[in-house]
C-alpha cells in the first residue's frame, strides 16, 4: 500500500499517545468551532471575544507554562496545538500566541510573586486577555531604538508614547509594555482601564482578519511601582518573549500549509479539465509534490526542534532557522495550491486565499526573512552583519 | 453514586471499512481504533450528572475489548470520567449480542454500579442489542433511548424518553441502564490539563474467570451466525427537475410526491 497522501512520512508515528491526543483535541475544537466560522469572520474582519474562554477551556492558553493553573505541557504538544489552530486560521493561532508565549510567558518568566498571581489564572482559562507592547511606528526591527519611555514620579512610573500592529490590543484587559527608562528597556503591566492609556484598531488591513491589531497610546500614563517587572533589564526581557512566539509559529505556520495543500490535493482530484481531473495532469502533479515534500520536511523540522527545546537544547537561532523556513514555505505552499484552484482559489470558499494572505503577515511579523537571515548568519559565520 | 458508562472501541468512523468476506467480520488491522461516537454521548450525560450531583459521584469507563486496545480508552478519562475497567480474555473474541450482553453483566455485577449509562448503539455493529440485554440479565430497569434525566436521587430516575411522535417521562427505581440519544448534549472536548491528568488515571483488567463467567462464550458460545453480507443496492440517480418558475417548480415537486401517494 503507497503512503498515505496525508501523513506521506508516518510523522504520526514519531508522537506519543499524549500528543496524538492533544493535537486531534485541538483539531477536533478546529473542526467543530472555527472553520464552520472562519470565512466569515475573516470577512467581517472580527475576532469573537467569546472564543478566548473557548480557548482558555480547551486548555491551549499558556499551555506549556508551568504553575498558576497552566498545564505544563511539553513544547512538542504546544507546537501541534498551534499548527492545529492555524490549520483553522493564523489568526487564530496569533491570539494563542501573544496570549501564551507572548503575554503569559513575560508575566511567568519576568513577573513578581503578585503579578503571576493577579493575572495568570485569569489568563489561563482566557477570562482576561493580554497583548505585548514592543514595536513602534517607527521601531520595527530595530527595537533597541523604542522610543516609549517611563519615568518616575514619586513610587508612580509615568509612560508616554506609541506601540503599533499590537495583536490583541483592542481587546486586552492587560498590556505588557516595554519602555525605555533611565536604566535601560523595562517593562510594564499596563491594565486597559488605565488613565492615560487608550487604543486604535488597525483598520482595512487584508490579512489577519479574524484577529485583532491594535496601535497602543500611552499619554501621561500613570501605573504604580509594582506595575514593573522587578528583575529584567534591557532588550533581553522582551527577546526571550519573541523567542517563545517564534517557535509556535514555526509549527503554526505548517498548519497553514498543511491546509492549503490538502484542498489542492482534494480539488485537483475532483476537477476535471479536457475531460479528467487536473490531479492526472503533470503540471499539476508537480505543483502538488513541491506541496507535499515541503510540507513533511518543514512538519520535521518543527518536531525536530520541538524535541530539542523539550531537552532544553533549542538555541535561539534554531528557532530562527524554524520561522525562517517554515514560514516561507508555507507562503510558497499557500500560492501554489492558489494556482492549483484556479478562480475558485481567491474566493473565500476555499480557504487557500485566507491563509495565503494570512501568511503575508506570519512571515513578517515574529522577525522578518531578513532579520531571521541575519540571526543566522552571524550564527555560522560569527560576524554580525545587522548594523 | 457510582455511574458505569459502557463504551465499545470500534473501528475509526472516519477510516474506510472493508468485510472480510471469509470471516464476515468488519477488518479491524490496520486501522485506528476509537470510542464509539454514539457512547460518547454517554460519557458526556454522565459527566453532566457528575457535575450536577458533586464529587461523591464516580464515573468509571467500561469496555469489553482486547487489553491491546487500552490506550484507546484515554479519551474517555481525558473528558472527565475518574477510572476504567477492562474485560479482557481471548475467550471472549467472536461474542454475539447475547453472549457479550451475558458477559458484561457478570463483569459488571462484579464491578458494581447505580447508573448503567450506554450509547444507543454502536458506529460498527449497529444492532443496538446489548444495552437491552444487559438491563436483562442485570435484572434491573432497562430505560432507552433517553434525551434528558430529569430527577435522580433517593433511589430512583426519573427521565424523558424519545419517541417518534415526541417524549414519554419514564421512572424507575435505581440500579438502573438508560441509553442516551444524542440529545442529551454534544460531547465535551476533553481539556489539555484532562489528557494530561488522564495517564495517571487507573484502567483496571478483569478476565473471564475473575467474573464467574462459566457459560460456553466468544464464537464457540454465540447463537447468532453471520449467513451471508451484501452491499447495499445503490441509490438511484437523482431526478432533476426544471421548471419556468417557482410555481411550476412547486407543481412538480406535489405531482411527485402525489405519483409516490406520499402527500
Amino acid at each position: 500500500m503507497p503512503p498515505s497522501a496525508l501523513d506521506f512520512l508516518e510523522i504520526d508515528a514519531l508522537l506519543d499517545d499524549e500528543e496524538r491526543m492533544i493535537r486531534d483535541t485541538v483539531r477536533a475544537f478546529v473542526r467543530g468551532r472555527v472553520l464552520p466560522n472562519i470565512a466569515q469572520w475573516f470577512e467581517d474582519h472580527t475576532f469573537p471575544r467569546e472564543l478566548s474562554r473557548e480557548l482558555g477551556k480547551l486548555g491551549v492558553l499558556g499551555m506549556h507554562l508551568h504553575g498558576y493553573g497552566c498545564p505544563g505541557a511539553s513544547s512538542v504538544s504546544y507546537g501541534l496545538a498551534c499548527l492545529e489552530l492555524e490549520a483553522g486560521d493564523s489568526g487564530i493561532r496569533s491570539f494563542a500566541s501573544v496570549q501564551g508565549s507572548l503575554a503569559m510567558f513575560a508575566i511567568s518568566n519576568w513577573g513578581s510573586e503578585d503579578q503571576k498571581n493577579a493575572w495568570l489564572p485569569r489568563m489561563v482559562t482566557g477570562e482576561s486577555v493580554g497583548c505585548f507592547g514592543l514595536t513602534e511606528p517607527d521601531f520595527g526591527s530595530d527595537p533597541s531604538g523604542i522610543r516609549t519611555a517611563a519615568r518616575r514620579d514619586g513610587t508612580d512610573w509615568v509612560i508616554d508614547g506609541t506601540k503599533a500592529w499590537i495583536t490583541n490590543g483592542g481587546i486586552a484587559d492587560i498590556a505588557i509594555v516595554w519602555a525605555q527608562t533611565d536604566e535601560g528597556i523595562r517593562g510594564f503591566l499596563v491594565p486597559a482601564k488605565t488613565k492615560g492609556f487608550s487604543t486604535h484598531a488597525i483598520e482595512r488591513k487584508l490579512s489577519l482578519r479574524a484577529s485583532v491589531t491594535s496601535d497602543l497610546i500611552f499619554e501621561s500614563c500613570r501605573v504604580p511601582g509594582d506595575a514593573v517587572f522587578p528583575e529584567v533589564l534591557g532588550l533581553r526581557g522582551p527577546l526571550a518573549c519573541l523567542n517563545e512566539a517564534r517557535y509556535g509559529v514555526l509549527w503554526g505556520a505548517m498548519g497553514a500549509a498543511r491546509s492549503c495543500y490538502e484542498s489542492a490535493l482534494e480539488y485537483a482530484k475532483a476537477r476535471k479539465q479536457f475531460g479528467r481531473p487536473i490531479a492526472g495532469f503533470q503540471l499539476t502533479q508537480q505543483k502538488l509534490v513541491k506541496m507535499l515534500l515541503e510540507l513533511n520536511k518543514g512538519v520535521l523540522l518543527a518536531l525536530h526542534i520541538g524535541r530539542m527545546k523539550d531537552a532544553g537544547r533549542a538555541h535561539a537561532s534554531q528557532i530562527s532557522f524554524g520561522k525562517l523556513n517554515n514560514v516561507r514555505e508555507a507562503l510558497a505552499i499557500a500560492r501554489e495550491a492558489r494556482s492549483v484552484l484556479g478562480a475558485n482559489g481567491v474566493t473565500l470558499e476555499y480557504p487557500v486565499i485566507r491563509h495565503m494572505n494570512n501568511l503575508e503577515s506570519v512571515f513578517t511579523y515574529e522577525g522578518t526573512n531578513e532579520i531571521h537571515t541575519l540571526i543566522l548568519g552571524e550564527a555560522i559565520t560569527g560576524s554580525n552583519a545587522f548594523t | 453514586m457510582k455511574i458505569v458508562v459502557t463504551v465499545k472501541l470500534v473501528p475509526d468512523p472516519n477510516a474506510v471499512r472493508r468485510i472480510d468476506p471469509a470471516t464476515k467480520r468488519l477488518v479491524r488491522a490496520g486501522v485506528e481504533t476509537a470510542l464509539n461516537p454514539f457512547d460518547e454521548y454517554a460519557i458526556e450525560a454522565a459527566l453532566q450528572l457528575k457535575e450536577r450531583l458533586g464529587a461523591e459521584t464516580t464515573v468509571t469507563i467500561f469496555t469489553m475489548a482486547p487489553e491491546s486496545m487500552k490506550e484507546s480508552l484515554r479519551k474517555a478519562l481525558a473528558m472527565g470520567a475518574d477510572d476504567a475497567v477492562m474485560l479482557s480474555d481471548p475467550a471472549l473474541e467472536g461474542s454475539d449480542v447475547s453472549v457479550t450482553s451475558y458477559a458484561m453483566a457478570q463483569a459488571l455485577k462484579k464491578t458494581g454500579f447505580d447508573l448503567i449509562l450506554s450509547g444507543a448503539l454502536s458506529d460498527d455493529g449497529n444492532t443496538g442489542g446489548v444495552p437491552g440485554a444487559l438491563a436483562e440479565y442485570l435484572g434491573v430497569p432497562g430505560l432507552t433511548n433517553v434525551r434528558k434525566i430529569e430527577e435522580i436521587g433517593d433511589g430512583r430516575i426519573k427521565a424523558q424518553r424519545e419517541t417518534d411522535s415526541g417524549y414519554q417521562v419514564v421512572s424507575g427505581p435505581l440500579p438502573a441502564l438508560v441509553t442516551v440519544t444524542m440529545a442529551v448534549g454534544e460531547p465535551r472536548y476533553a481539556s489539555l490539563k484532562g489528557i494530561m491528568g488522564a495517564k495517571k488515571k487507573t484502567i483496571s483488567t478483569l478476565s473471564a474467570a475473575d467474573c464467574g463467567i462459566d457459560r460456553l462464550v466468544g464464537s464457540d458460545g454465540a447463537k447468532m451466525e453471520v449467513v451471508s453480507i451484501a452491499a447495499p443496492k445503490a441509490r438511484e440517480k437523482a431526478r432533476v427537475v426544471e421548471a419556468e418558475d417557482g410555481a411550476a417548480g412547486a407543481q412538480a415537486i406535489l405531482d411527485f410526491l402525489r405519483e409516490r401517494k406520499l402527500v
